[in-house]
C-alpha cells in the first residue's frame, strides 16, 4: 500500500536502507548479503557508532578521510562575557561561569547562531574531529564506504550525513543503518528510495517492529520485513504483517550454524547457496516494489 | 544525603547481544532495587517483567521551528542561515530541523513559531515483588533521545528512598549520545558481550569509551560456546585490560523460546539460574571490593 510513495525524482539510482528498531536482529547480514548478490553495487556502513560491515565485506580500504564538524571558538580579546551566545543556544553548549564563557563541543549541533549573534565578532569556527571516512573496495568490486565515530563524540548524525554524501549515482546502493528509530536511523531511511526492516521471530522484535513502521510511515519511505531467527509457530508478527498489509519480504531461520558462521565473520549468503538464492529473490522483490535502475542480479 | 545505592548499567556496543535478557535475569535475582530502562527508542524489558504502570509523564524533547503563513514576507533568510537545510520554499521540515531556533530569531517578520514538542512518555511502575521500574517511549521519529534517557534517570533516582541498595539500568546499543546520558553517575558497567567478531569489535569501542568517562566494568560473554577461538580472544583482550569476566552463558535455543513465551530464562531453565546467580555474587564482590578506589579499568 505504500508503493505510490515511490520518489522518483532520483533518477537512475537506487538507495536501500537496511533498518531495525532492536539492535543485533540482522541488519548487517542482510545488508552484505544483499550487496553480494547484486552487481556494480555499493555498501554505505551508517552504523557509525559500531561499524561491523567491514568485518564481513573484509574490504581493502583504499582511502581514509578526516571528518570535522565546526564549532565555536571565543577569542578572548574580544570577548566580554555578554552571555548573548548563551541566550542563543539551545543545546546548552556554552555556558556562562561568571567572568568566563565555557563550549561544550560534544553538545553543539553546529547551527552558528552564536557566532552570528555575537555583538563583538568574538566567536569564530573551528573545526572539530569527530571520525572518520573510509573507502575502499570488496574482492568482488563493491564499493565500500562507512564511517567510523570517533570514540567519546557522542553524535553520530554529522558523520553520518557524510557518508551518505558519497552515495553513487547510476547503481544500487545499499546502506546499513544504525538501530533504533531516532535521528540516526530516521537520517538514513529518509535519504532511502525504500526500506528494508529487519526484525526477529520475539515480542521484542515484534515491538521493536512496529516503531519502525511508524517512523516509516511518517517518512513516507516505502518498506518492506525480513523475518529473521523466524519460527514458525511464533505467529504474531507474520499476523502483524498481515493486518497491515506489509510485504513480509524474506524468512531467515533460526540456526545454530548460520549464528556461528556470522560469529567468525562470514556472510551467510556466500557459505550457503540456498541462502544466496534467496537474497537474489530479496533483491528481485526489492525492484519490483520499487522503480529499477536497470541494475541486474549477478 | 549520602548515596546508599551502586547503579549497574548494562551496555554492549552491538545489539543483540543479551542486554535487556541478562537485565531482566538480574531483576528478579537482585533485592532491593530499582530497575530502568534506558533504551527509549526499542523499549523491551517491560515486556518480560509485566511491570503496572504507576503514572505517565509527558516528555517535551525540544523545540521545532514552523513558518506561520501568512506572516511570512518570503525573504529567504531563514533558508540562507540554516545550517541543516530543513527550510525550503518557506517551509520548515520537521525531520530536518534540529531546533536550535536561529531561524526564529533571525526572521524580521516574527513569522516563525519556535514551541516545544510533545516527543515521548515515561512510566513510573511496579514490579511484582513492590520493586519500582522505569521505562519510556519515544514517539516514533522523533529526536533527542538523549534528553529522554537523562529525564527519566532522574524521575527515577530522585524517587529513590534509603532502603534501595541497586540501581540496574538497561541501556541502549552503540556509543552515542544516548549511551552517553545511560551512562550518568553509573558505579559500574556490566558488558554484555558474544563471540562474534562484531560483537568483540563493539564491545573494544564501547570500553574505549568508558576509559574516557574512567568508569569501571566487568564482562558477561552471552553465548560463550558459539566460536571458542573468538570467545578466547574477548577474556584474553579482557585480561590485558584487566577487566574481569563476570559470566559465562552458554548459546541456548532455550533462551529464545522463553523469550517468545515472555518468561525470564531463569525462571525456565536452572542452568541459567545457576550461572546468573553465581554472576551476581561475583558482581557483587567486585563493585564491593573496589569501593575505595577510584578510577581503574
Amino acid at each position: 500500500m505504500w508503493d505510490t510513495l515511490i520518489n522518483v525524482e532520483r533518477g537512475q539510482e537506487l538507495v536501500i536502507s537496511i533498518a531495525s528498531g532492536k539492535g543485533g536482529t540482522g541488519k548487517t547480514t542482510v545488508a552484505t548479503g544483499l550487496v553480494q548478490t547484486i552487481e556494480n553495487c555499493s555498501y554505505f556502513d551508517c552504523d557509525v557508532e559500531e561499524p561491523n560491515g567491514h568485518i564481513l565485506l573484509q574490504p581493502s580500504i583504499e582511502q581514509t578521510e578526516k571528518i570535522y564538524k565546526p564549532v565555536p571558538a571565543i577569542n578572548s580579546d574580544l570577548c566580554n562575557c555578554c552571555g548573548k551566545c548563551v541566550d542563543v543556544c539551545e543545546f546548552n553548549a556554552l555556558i556562562n561561569i561568571k567572568f568566563d564563557i565555557v563550549i561544550i563541543e560534544e553538545m553543539c549541533h553546529s547551527c552558528g547562531a552564536c557566532q552570528h549573534y555575537c555583538p563583538h565578532e568574538a566567536l569564530s569556527m573551528r573545526r572539530k574531529e569527530i571520525g572518520e571516512l573510509r573507502k575502499g573496495n570488496t574482492g568482488n568490486g563493491v564499493l565500500f564506504v562507512d564511517g567510523v565515530l570517533k570514540i567519546g563524540e557522542p553524535s553520530a548524525v554529522p558523520l553520518i550525513k557524510k557518508v551518505i554524501e558519497r552515495v553513487k549515482p547510476d547503481v544500487v546502493n545499499v546502506l546499513d543503518s544504525p538501530p533504533g528509530t531516532s535521528c540516526p536511523m530516521i537520517e538514513v531511511a529518509k535519504n532511502s528510495d525504500y526500506c528494508v526492516l529487519v526484525t526477529e521471530s520475539t515480542p521484542y522484535g515484534l515491538h521493536d517492529l512496529v516503531q519502525s513502521v511508524d517512523v516509516l510511515k511518517a517518512l513516507r519511505i516505502p518498506f518492506g520485513v525480513v523475518i529473521n531467527k523466524f519460527e514458525d509457530a511464533f505467529k504474531d508478527i507474520v499476523d502483524y504483517l498481515e493486518a497491515n498489509d506489509i510485504d513480509l519480504l524474506m524468512t531467515i531461520p533460526f540456526d545454530r550454524k548460520i549464528a556461528e558462521a556470522y560469529s567468525s565473520g562470514k556472510i551467510p549468503a556466500i557459505f550457503n547457496n540456498e541462502e544466496r538464492n534467496k537474497f537474489e529473490e530479496l533483491f528481485k522483490r526489492i525492484c519490483s516494489k520499487v522503480k529499477t535502475t536497470g541494475a541486474e542480479v549477478v | 544525603m549520602c548515596k546508599t545505592y551502586k547503579q549497574i548499567v548494562v551496555l554492549s556496543g552491538k545489539g543483540g547481544t543479551g542486554k535487556t535478557t541478562i537485565s531482566s535475569a538480574i531483576a528478579s535475582l537482585l533485592s532491593n532495587k530499582v530497575i530502568i530502562d534506558c533504551d527509549v527508542e526499542a523499549a523491551n524489558l517491560h515486556l518480560t517483567l509485566k511491570p503496572r504502570v504507576e503514572n505517565k509523564y509527558d516528555f517535551y524533547g525540544g523545540k521545532k521551528a514552523s513558518i506561520k503563513q501568512g506572516k511570512c514576507i518570503e525573504c529567504g533568510i531563514c533558508e540562507s542561515i540554516c545550517n541543516f537545510n530543513a527550510i525550503k520554499n518557506f517551509q520548515v521540515n520537521p525531520y530536518e530541523c534540529e531546533g536550535c531556533g536561529f531561524c526564529y530569531r533571525v526572521c524580521p517578520e516574527d513569522a516563525i513559531s519556535f514551541e516545544l514538542q510533545l516527543t515521548g512518555r515515561y512510566y513510573k511502575c511496579d514490579l511484582h515483588d513492590g520493586s519500582k521500574f522505569y521505562y519510556a517511549r519515544l514517539e516514533p521519529g522523533e529526536t533527542n533521545s538523549g534528553k529522554l534517557v537523562s529525564e527519566l534517570k532522574e524521575k527515577a533516582i530522585s524517587n529513590i528512598n534509603e532502603s534501595v541498595k541497586w540501581v540496574v539500568v538497561d541501556g541502549p546499543p552503540g556509543i552515542g549520545c544516548p549511551v552517553n546520558a545511560s551512562l550518568a553517575s553509573a558505579d559500574y558497567v556490566l558488558i554484555v558481550t558474544e563471540p562474534s567478531k562484531s560483537a568483540m569489535n563493539d564491545s573494544i569501542r564501547l570500553i574505549g569509551l568508558l576509559r574516557i568517562l574512567k568508569l569501571r566494568a566487568g564482562i558477561i560473554i552471552n553465548k560463550s560456546d558459539l566460536n571458542e577461538e573468538v570467545c578466547k580472544a574477548i577474556e584474553h583482550y579482557a585480561f590485558l585490560e584487566n577487566i574481569p569476566i563476570i559470566g559465562r552463558l552458554p548459546f541456548d535455543e532455550q533462551v529464545i523460546q522463553s523469550l517468545r513465551e515472555g518468561k525470564s530464562i531463569i525462571d525456565t531453565n536452572e542452568l541459567y539460574y545457576l550461572k546468573m546467580k553465581d554472576a551476581i555474587k561475583l558482581l557483587k564482590n567486585e563493585i564491593r571490593d573496589h569501593k575505595n578506589k577510584l578510577v581503574e579499568i
